[in-house]
């Protein structure tokens, strides 16, 4: 189970950093959505895989670690708020040059 | 008044009041030149009354702590010496305010002049009162930072502006070397207190860092005080204003190397390294710029060698190490400060007057100008040592100090003999100035008719030259009171008997000073063949080998740059994972690698079924990124297995919010695509290809790798705490929120602040952001005009009150079981975009707040609010309390001030969702618009 854990993060960091060095800005959102899931997975591994115990009192005998939990439901937000901005600035940055090449210079 | 009180005041009194000129310079050039002059003068009348305890070698201290865990504390001292330098400080300063008042043209306001001027003597003065060898370097810092903006004070020329970088960069280049000397010190000492460094001379010279201690501290003193090799910087120097020049390369700041070798004399002094290094690098500078002053024909670049000559001739007498000869490097300083700004100051009457000051051309000046002429004649003598002029005594000191020097001993021969040559140069310089310029027939093609200066631009120098007349003629009734109490406070202990006289009987130093000025007249007189002699020689040009170095540095620097910051995104995401995979790589394999393992859980087919979705979700998305919806959904769909394996592995929390970012992360790109040009971007070369490739597999493999070592080693975990403590300390039985809302409530205070800002820059971004809305597809299509779907649109209707009801239920329900404000946030936020996709923007326009920002500070107020009230109980910031209420239908629950705090996050949630997807969705009704026009 472990093993199949650090594949899908190698895969998804893999995958977004390839996605990240692209010129326009849409596959560098794509890129960033898919580094921030490695990252919070990797996150969420630091307080290791446990299989049916959900950090809720009176659940059961013992509990998956809540405090990477925490860390990461607050980590998906605000990557989502991150990808939004990225969005905007995208947006922005076209308008204002009117192409969507990461680096305005090079697109014209 | 109390002294202490007294002492502090002169630095703060000068710092506090350097920008008065600037403001006062709208009121004329008088008013800037008079607050300068009284600034001045109020540091003068603040030392006064600690003159008299100076001058009886009392040793008066200041201490308040600064950073007391450095050593750095703002501690002061006034001592014999440390009187001398102010008094030259503030007496010289004074007379350069008079002075440069005339002299710089009349177009000049003076304030940002006597602003910086100003701040300089505030840096001077904290250099000489400093106790405390760091705050002393700070002041010595400024020193330089200040002389560079005075030497460039004409910064439309390109001589001044080169001439105060080049200064800037051997003097602070010094400055660095004096920093690691200093530091070296205190770590040997223990203390960068100079009372205590002073008292440790034994330690210091009997130390195994004492040749690197004193080499680095020499490299400062000796860029400062423009010593060989670091000599060049002061010639270039000279393209600053001629007051600057009076001011700072003849009275100060060329001294404040000399100050700090008189300063740590006590401590470093006394050893076969300090005479070498002292003493050799002052008789070569000694020397060396005598001749080159000979050659010269500026008449600046004349005083600007003697001056390093004569800077030359100190630094030798306190390389020769004996308590006289220290005694006369501080008489020195005084006679040269006092002959050498009269000097500097006649130079620039001449140059004012005439337009030029070269002494090819400005010639028989003595019947133009009589008066000052007489002044710069008598100031000159001073300088080649002529009796009856404080140059005279100095010199004669050296001469005395040169014949019977205990450590030079076996060529006792050579010393005097070198002695005599500098002082033949030193009288073949002078001459030259006096003759060239006063006599020596016409004037050749001035710019100018010469004539007498300004009644009171000739004040200053007629008070310097009395000033050499009385210190030569009555030494005893004038200087010998201050020289004594200056001398005490360098060597630390009373000199030995010196006299101060005129006449000490026919004497082999008389003898010296006779042969000086016969072989100086000599010297002048051969002229003409030196000259020719001189002409012929290779040309050896610092400045050039230091613009050359210059030049070559910021080319590099260029290169670098260029490499680095080509101004290119895509380049530094490359440069940062590479840096990445490099510091990664390195710190994963020199890490010890713990031998214990853990026994891996075993995998079953829904995990294998779910890591295969996710590789061709993710694989897809990156290979197929050109097509971008269908990217859209692959990436979705690794949003999904993300969600489910976090349900798998007990989050249930992280799996609900995953699954509503998610919908929140589809609509958003969906949006952004509309956007965005049709058509797809050309194919990546190969090479980049390759390199993004290689990146990403090192990238990723290293995660992987990392993600697997880290959950095979075996684990420890502070999470016991949160568990036990959830329900007694939180009241809530999901640790997860109670986490979230109470035992890290500041940390979630922090991320929905950081979301806040997200939103508002978002807003910012989309404020009048036009965009062109596409009307066909990259194949042409013509995108669907239809109207909302009918079938979604009354779908959608009742089925917000519902996803509202599913929201309010897994709000409220947060603290005991998954759930909580910000899942709750997210679907509420996804419920109104809904309405939005299905009905169209202008229907949710109308139905939502227009203030939407505000909604944002309502739920921060919230958050921090219930943060505050606790202290209205006495309790730290955001401090829980929580009992029970038992509610219809949804049975009993914990009633936690938490959850008014999750009520902050929630509502700072929806409106995050709401700001960015429904702005977005604004701007297609503006969109429209123009794609329609157009």
């Amino acid at each position: 189970m472990e093993a199949l854990l650090a594949t899908a993060v190698g895969i998804l960091a893999g995958c977004g950093v390839f996605l990240i060095l692209r010129a326009r800005t849409f596959p560098v959102l794509l890129g960033l959505t898919l580094l921030s899931y490695a990252v919070n997975l990797f996150l969420f591994a630091s307080g290791r895989l446990r299989l049916d115990a959900p950090p809720l009192i009176g659940s059961g005998a013992s509990y998956a670690d809540p405090l990477p939990q925490a860390l990461v439901l607050t980590a998906i937000v605000i990557g989502f708020g991150m990808t939004a901005y990225l969005a905007m600035l995208a947006l922005r940055g076209l308008s204002e040059s009117g192409c969507d090449h990461i680096d305005v210079d090079q697109g014209r | 008044m109390n002294s202490s009180l007294l002492l502090a005041g002169i630095p703060v009194t000068a710092f506090a009041m350097f920008p008065l000129p600037l403001l006062l310079q709208r009121h004329g050039r008088a008013s800037a030149a008079l607050a300068a002059a009284g600034v001045m003068t109020v540091c003068l009348a603040l030392l006064l009354p600690l003159a008299p305890d100076a001058l009886s070698g009392h040793c008066e201290l200041v201490r308040l702590a600064w950073l007391p865990n450095y050593g750095l504390h703002l501690s002061l001292r006034l001592d014999g010496l440390g009187l001398l330098f102010c008094l030259l400080i503030c007496g010289i300063g004074l007379l350069v305010v008079l002075y440069a008042a005339y002299y710089l043209p009349e177009s000049d306001r003076l304030g940002r002049f006597y602003a910086i001027l100003l701040l300089f003597m505030a840096a001077m003065l904290g250099v000489v009162l400093s106790e405390n060898l760091l705050l002393l370097l700070v002041f010595w810092e400024i020193t330089s930072l200040s002389s560079f903006l005075l030497v460039a004070y004409q910064s439309d020329k390109y001589k001044a502006r080169s001439g105060a970088r080049m200064a800037l960069a051997v003097t602070g280049g010094g400055g660095l070397a004096l920093l690691a000397g200093i530091l070296l010190l205190g770590h040997v000492v223990g203390s960068f207190e100079l009372s205590a460094i002073l008292a440790a001379g034994e330690q210091i010279r009997g130390h195994a860092l004492y040749a690197p201690m004193l080499i680095l501290i020499l490299l400062g003193a000796f860029s400062k005080s423009a010593q060989f090799p670091f000599h060049f910087w002061l010639p270039n120097a000279m393209a600053a204003p001629t007051p600057v020049s009076a001011y700072l390369h003849s009275a100060t700041m060329v001294k404040a190397g000399i100050f700090l070798l008189a300063r740590l004399y006590p401590a470093f002094g006394g050893s076969e390294l300090w005479f070498w290094l002292v003493g050799g690098s002052g008789a070569i500078t000694l020397v060396y710029a005598a001749t080159l002053a000979l050659f010269r024909h500026d008449i600046k670049g004349l005083l600007a060698y003697s001056t390093i000559s004569q800077l030359g001739l100190i630094t030798l007498l306190f390389g020769l190490d004996t308590p006289l000869s220290v005694v006369a490097g501080v008489f020195h300083v005084i006679n040269h400060a006092i002959f050498k700004a009269s000097l500097f100051m006649a130079a620039g009457v001449i140059d004012h007057e005439c337009g030029t000051r070269d002494m090819r051309r400005v010639n028989g000046m003595f019947r133009y100008m009589p008066i000052t002429a007489t002044l710069a004649i008598i100031a000159a003598g001073s300088m080649a040592g002529v009796p009856l002029l404080n140059g005279f005594l100095s010199k004669e000191m050296f001469f005395a100090e040169t014949t019977a020097n205990p450590q030079f001993a076996p060529l006792g021969w050579a010393l005097p003999l070198f002695a005599t040559i500098a002082g033949m140069l030193a009288v073949a310089y002078s001459a030259r100035f006096v003759h060239d310029v006063f006599f020596h027939g016409e004037p050749i093609d001035l710019p100018r008719q010469p004539h007498e200066p300004p009644r009171w631009m000739r004040v200053p120098i007629e008070l310097l030259v009395l000033l050499c007349l009385l210190v030569g003629i009555v030494p005893r009734w004038t200087v010998e009171p201050l020289l004594a109490a200056a001398a005490t406070a360098t060597l630390q202990v009373p000199p030995p008997t010196f006299q101060l006289a005129l006449w000490h009987g026919f004497n082999q130093p008389l003898l010296m000073s006779l042969v000086a000025l016969a072989g100086g007249v000599l010297i002048y007189a051969l002229r003409v063949p030196l000259f020719a002699w001189q002409e012929q020689l290779p040309a050896m040009h610092p400045r050039t080998a230091f613009e050359r170095f210059h030049r070559q540095l910021t080319r590099s620097a260029h290169v670098i740059v260029t490499l680095l910051d080509n101004g290119s995104l895509q380049r530094y995401c490359a440069l940062l994972f590479g840096f990445v995979v490099v510091l990664g790589g390195w710190s994963f394999f020199s890490a010890p690698s713990g031998s214990h393992r853990l026994p891996m859980q075993a995998a079953d087919e829904a995990a294998v079924f779910a890591l295969l979705a996710l590789l061709i979700g993710a694989v897809g998305a990156t290979m197929l990124y050109r097509e971008r919806l269908l990217a859209v959904i692959l990436v979705s769909v690794v949003g999904l297995v993300v969600a489910l394996t976090f349900l798998r592995f007990s989050a249930p929390d992280l799996s609900l919010t995953q699954l509503a970012v998610e919908t929140g992360t589809v609509i958003l790109m969906l949006l952004v695509l509309y956007y965005l040009p049709p058509r797809s971007a050309p194919k990546s070369s190969a090479r980049r290809l390759a390199r993004d490739l290689l990146l990403a597999l090192f990238v990723g493999g290293g995660l992987g790798l990392i993600t697997l070592r880290m959950l095979t080693a075996p684990h420890e975990t502070i999470a016991d705490f949160y568990v036990q403590q959830s329900l007694p300390g939180g009241g809530g039985a999901n640790v997860v929120n109670v986490i979230l809302v109470d035992f890290r409530g500041f940390d979630t205070l922090g991320e929905i602040t950081v979301l806040a800002m997200v939103a508002l820059a978002s807003h910012a971004l989309l404020d009048r952001l036009v965009l062109v809305a596409p009307r066909r597809d990259a194949d042409g299509r013509r995108w669907a005009s239809d109207a909302h779907p009918l079938f979604l649109s009354m779908m959608m209707q009742p089925l917000l009150p519902l996803a509202l009801t599913v929201s309010a239920y897994v709000f409220l329900r947060g603290h005991n079981a998954p759930g909580g404000g910000f899942v709750a946030g997210l679907i509420t936020g996804v419920a109104l975009i809904m309405q939005y996709l299905a009905n169209g923007i202008a229907y949710g326009q109308r139905r939502m707040p227009d203030e939407q920002p505000g909604l944002l500070a309502l739920g921060l107020l919230l958050a921090a609010g219930i943060g505050v009230a606790s202290w209205a109980f006495g309790r730290p910031f955001l401090t829980g309390a929580h009992g029970h209420l038992r509610l219809p239908l949804l049975g009993e629950i914990e009633l936690a001030s938490a959850m008014i705090f999750d009520l902050g996050v929630y509502i700072v949630v929806v409106t995050v969702v709401l700001i960015v997807l429904a702005g977005l969705g604004r701007l297609s009704l503006v969109a429209h618009r123009h794609g329609e026009e157009s």
